[in-house]
C-alpha cells in the first residue's frame, strides 16, 4: 500500500520550543486517522508540517513523495489543510469565497457548484456574505473550499467544531466520500466518540511524540489510562522514548539558536505534561 | 503567475466594493489631510521663478496632493492585508501553493488601482481648494506621474505589508519601515506634478527627468517584490 505521510524522529522548533519532539508516522493512502491528545500536544503542528508550512528541523519526512526537509513548498498544492481559522474573506459571499479558493487551482465552475451542493451551501446561501454567516455556515464553506481543492490529502484541525448535528454527520460523510475515493485524511479532535467512529487508525499524539493506538482497543484504553489510575506499560516506554529524543530535540534547538533565534532552553517536556 | 495575480486583484478589488472602506474612510481622511496641511501653513505670497506672486499653498499643493497620498497608502496596505491574516487567508494562500509572484503582483495591482482613483480625487482637490492650474501640456506629465508613482508606491507597500503581515505591533511598524523608501518616490512625484502644475514657473519639460526616477524605483520594487514575497510570506 502506498504511503502519503512517512514521518521517522520529525522534531518541529517553534522559535526555541520543541512542538514535534521526534515524531515517527506512517500513513497509508484511503485512510481517515484521528489525532488526539491533550491541548498543546502537537496535533495541530503536526498538521502545519504535513502541509509543508512549518519546517523540519530533525528527522525526515516525506509527505506524498515530496521530501519536507528538501522542498516542503511542492506538496502545498497536493494538500488541503482546514485549521482552527476558516481562511475565509468575510467580504466576499460563500460562492465568490469557494469560486475564488477552487479558481486557484483550476478546478471549473462546474466542480466548484458541485462543491457548494455537496456541502449544502447552493441556493440563497450561496449569495450571502460570509461576515453574515453562522459559525456553521462558515465552517461548511471552508470545506466546500476544500472539496472545490480536490485534495489527495485533508488535514483537519477540529472540523467538527461549530457545526450543528447534521452539519457533522455531512462533514463525515464528505470524509468517507473523500477517502473512499483515494484521499487520505488527517482529523485532529477533541471530538472522540464522533471522529473515532470515522477513523480507521487512532494515533495519539503527547508531547510531540506519536503513540499509537489499535484501532479495535476500547476508547477507554486509547488514552493510556485504566481506570483504577495505574500507569500502563505503553507509557512507561513512551517516558524512554522521550528521554531518548531529546538530545535530538535540543540539537534541534541549539541550531535554532545559532541560526540568531536565541531564546531560553526550556526544560525538557515529561511525556502528558 | 499572471492568472494568479488576476485573481488576486479582482478578490480584493470586489472586497473593497463590497466593503467601501476606500470611499468611506481613506477617502476622506486623505482629504482631511491635504485641507489640514494647508491650516498649517501661512497663506502668504511667494515670488516663482518668473517674478510674479503665487500663494503659498498653491505652491505646496502638489507636494501636500503627494503627502496625503503616502499617508493614505499605509491606511491601504494595512487593510490589504488585514483581510488575509483575519481568518488565516494567508496560511490558506500559502498551503494552496499559490504563486507568491502572483499574490504580489494581484495585491499590488489591487493597491495601484485603489490610490490611482485617490489622486485623481486628490489632484482635483488641489485644483479646487489651492487654485492649482494645470497646462494642457502638463496633463500628460500628471497622467504619467501619477500612474509611473503608483505602481512604485504600490509594489513598496505590498512587499512591507508582507513583511509585516505577521508580525507583532504590525500597526506601528509598516509606517516605521515603509515612510523612509517612500521616501524618493515623494520627492520625484512632487517635482514632476510640480513640473506638470507650472509651479514656481516650472516648464513641463523639467518634470520628466523625475518621470524616469520613478519608473526605475517602481521596475526595481516590482522586480524585488516577485522574488522576495514567497520567502517573506514563509517567514
Amino acid at each position: 500500500m502506498e504511503q502519503v505521510v512517512e514521518l521517522r524522529d520529525a522534531v518541529v522548533v517553534l522559535g526555541s520550543f520543541p512542538a514535534l519532539a521526534g515524531a515517527t508516522l506512517s500513513v497509508e493512502r484511503g485512510q481517515i486517522v484521528l489525532l488526539e491528545g491533550p491541548n498543546g500536544a502537537g496535533k495541530t503542528t503536526l498538521l502545519r508540517l504535513c502541509a509543508g508550512l512549518v519546517a523540519l528541523a530533525r528527522g525526515e519526512g516525506k509527505v506524498l513523495g515530496c521530501d519536507l526537509a528538501a522542498d516542503r513548498h511542492a506538496v502545498r498544492t497536493r494538500v488541503g489543510l482546514l485549521g482552527h481559522d476558516n481562511g475565509l474573506y468575510a467580504d466576499l459571499t460563500v460562492a465568490q469565497n469557494v469560486r475564488f479558493w477552487g479558481h486557484t487551482i483550476g478546478a471549473s465552475d462546474i466542480e466548484i457548484g458541485a462543491a457548494l451542493e455537496r456541502m449544502g451551501l447552493a441556493g440563497r446561501l450561496a449569495g450571502l456574505a460570509v461576515g453574515k454567516c453562522s459559525a456553521g455556515q462558515r465552517r461548511r464553506t471552508a470545506l466546500a473550499c476544500l472539496v472545490a481543492r480536490r485534495a489527495e490529502l485533508w488535514l483537519l484541525d477540529e472540523p467538527h467544531a461549530g457545526l450543528d448535528a447534521a452539519g457533522r454527520d455531512e462533514l463525515d460523510a464528505v470524509l468517507r466520500e473523500a477517502a473512499s475515493a483515494g484521499a487520505t485524511v488527517l482529523v485532529a479532535s477533541h471530538e472522540h466518540e464522533r471522529a473515532a467512529a470515522l477513523a480507521d487508525r487512532v494515533v495519539r499524539v503527547e508531547a510531540g511524540q506519536i503513540v499509537e493506538t489499535e484501532p479495535d482497543e476500547p476508547a477507554c484504553d486509547r488514552d493510556g489510562s485504566t481506570s483504577s489510575g495505574e500507569q500502563e506499560p505503553d507509557v512507561v516506554d513512551r517516558e524512554t522514548d522521550a528521554d531518548a529524543a531529546s538530545n535530538t530535540i535540543f540539537a534541534a534547538i541549539s541550531d535554532a539558536e545559532s541560526d540568531g533565534r536565541s531564546q531560553p532552553r526550556p526544560e525538557p517536556r515529561s511525556p502528558g505534561s | 503567475m499572471l492568472k494568479i495575480a488576476r485573481l488576486v486583484a479582482l478578490k480584493d478589488l470586489r472586497i473593497e466594493a463590497r466593503s467601501r472602506v476606500l470611499l468611506n474612510q481613506v477617502l476622506p481622511f486623505a482629504l482631511i489631510v491635504l485641507v489640514l496641511f494647508a491650516f498649517a501653513i501661512d497663506n502668504v505670497g511667494v515670488v516663482n521663478q518668473q517674478g510674479s506672486n503665487q500663494a503659498i499653498t498653491t505652491y505646496v499643493a502638489p507636494g501636500l496632493v503627494w503627502l496625503a497620498t503616502m499617508f493614505s497608502l499605509l491606511i491601504v496596505v494595512q487593510r490589504a492585508f488585514a483581510i488575509e491574516s483575519g481568518d488565516g487567508a494567508l496560511d490558506a494562500l500559502r498551503v494552496a501553493g499559490v504563486d507568491p509572484a502572483g499574490i504580489f503582483l494581484g495585491k499590488a495591482a489591487a493597491i495601484a488601482a485603489q490610490l490611482v482613483g485617490l489622486e485623481i480625487v486628490l489632484s482635483l482637490g488641489a485644483i479646487i481648494f489651492y487654485d492649482a492650474h494645470l497646462r494642457l501640456g502638463g496633463v500628460v506629465l500628471l497622467v504619467t506621474t501619477l500612474i509611473v508613482a503608483t505602481f512604485g508606491l504600490a509594489a513598496v507597500g505590498t512587499l512591507y505589508g508582507g513583511l509585516t503581515a505577521g508580525a507583532k505591533g504590525r500597526e506601528t511598524l509598516l509606517p516605521l519601515l515603509l515612510l523612509p523608501v517612500v521616501a524618493p518616490v515623494l520627492l520625484g512625484a512632487t517635482r514632476a506634478s510640480e513640473a506638470a502644475f507650472g509651479t514656481g514657473g516650472m516648464a513641463v519639460t523639467e518634470g520628466w527627468p523625475w518621470v524616469g526616477l520613478l519608473a526605475v524605483f517602481a521596475a526595481a520594487f516590482i522586480a524585488v517584490g516577485a522574488v522576495a514575497f514567497g520567502p517573506l510570506l514563509d517567514d
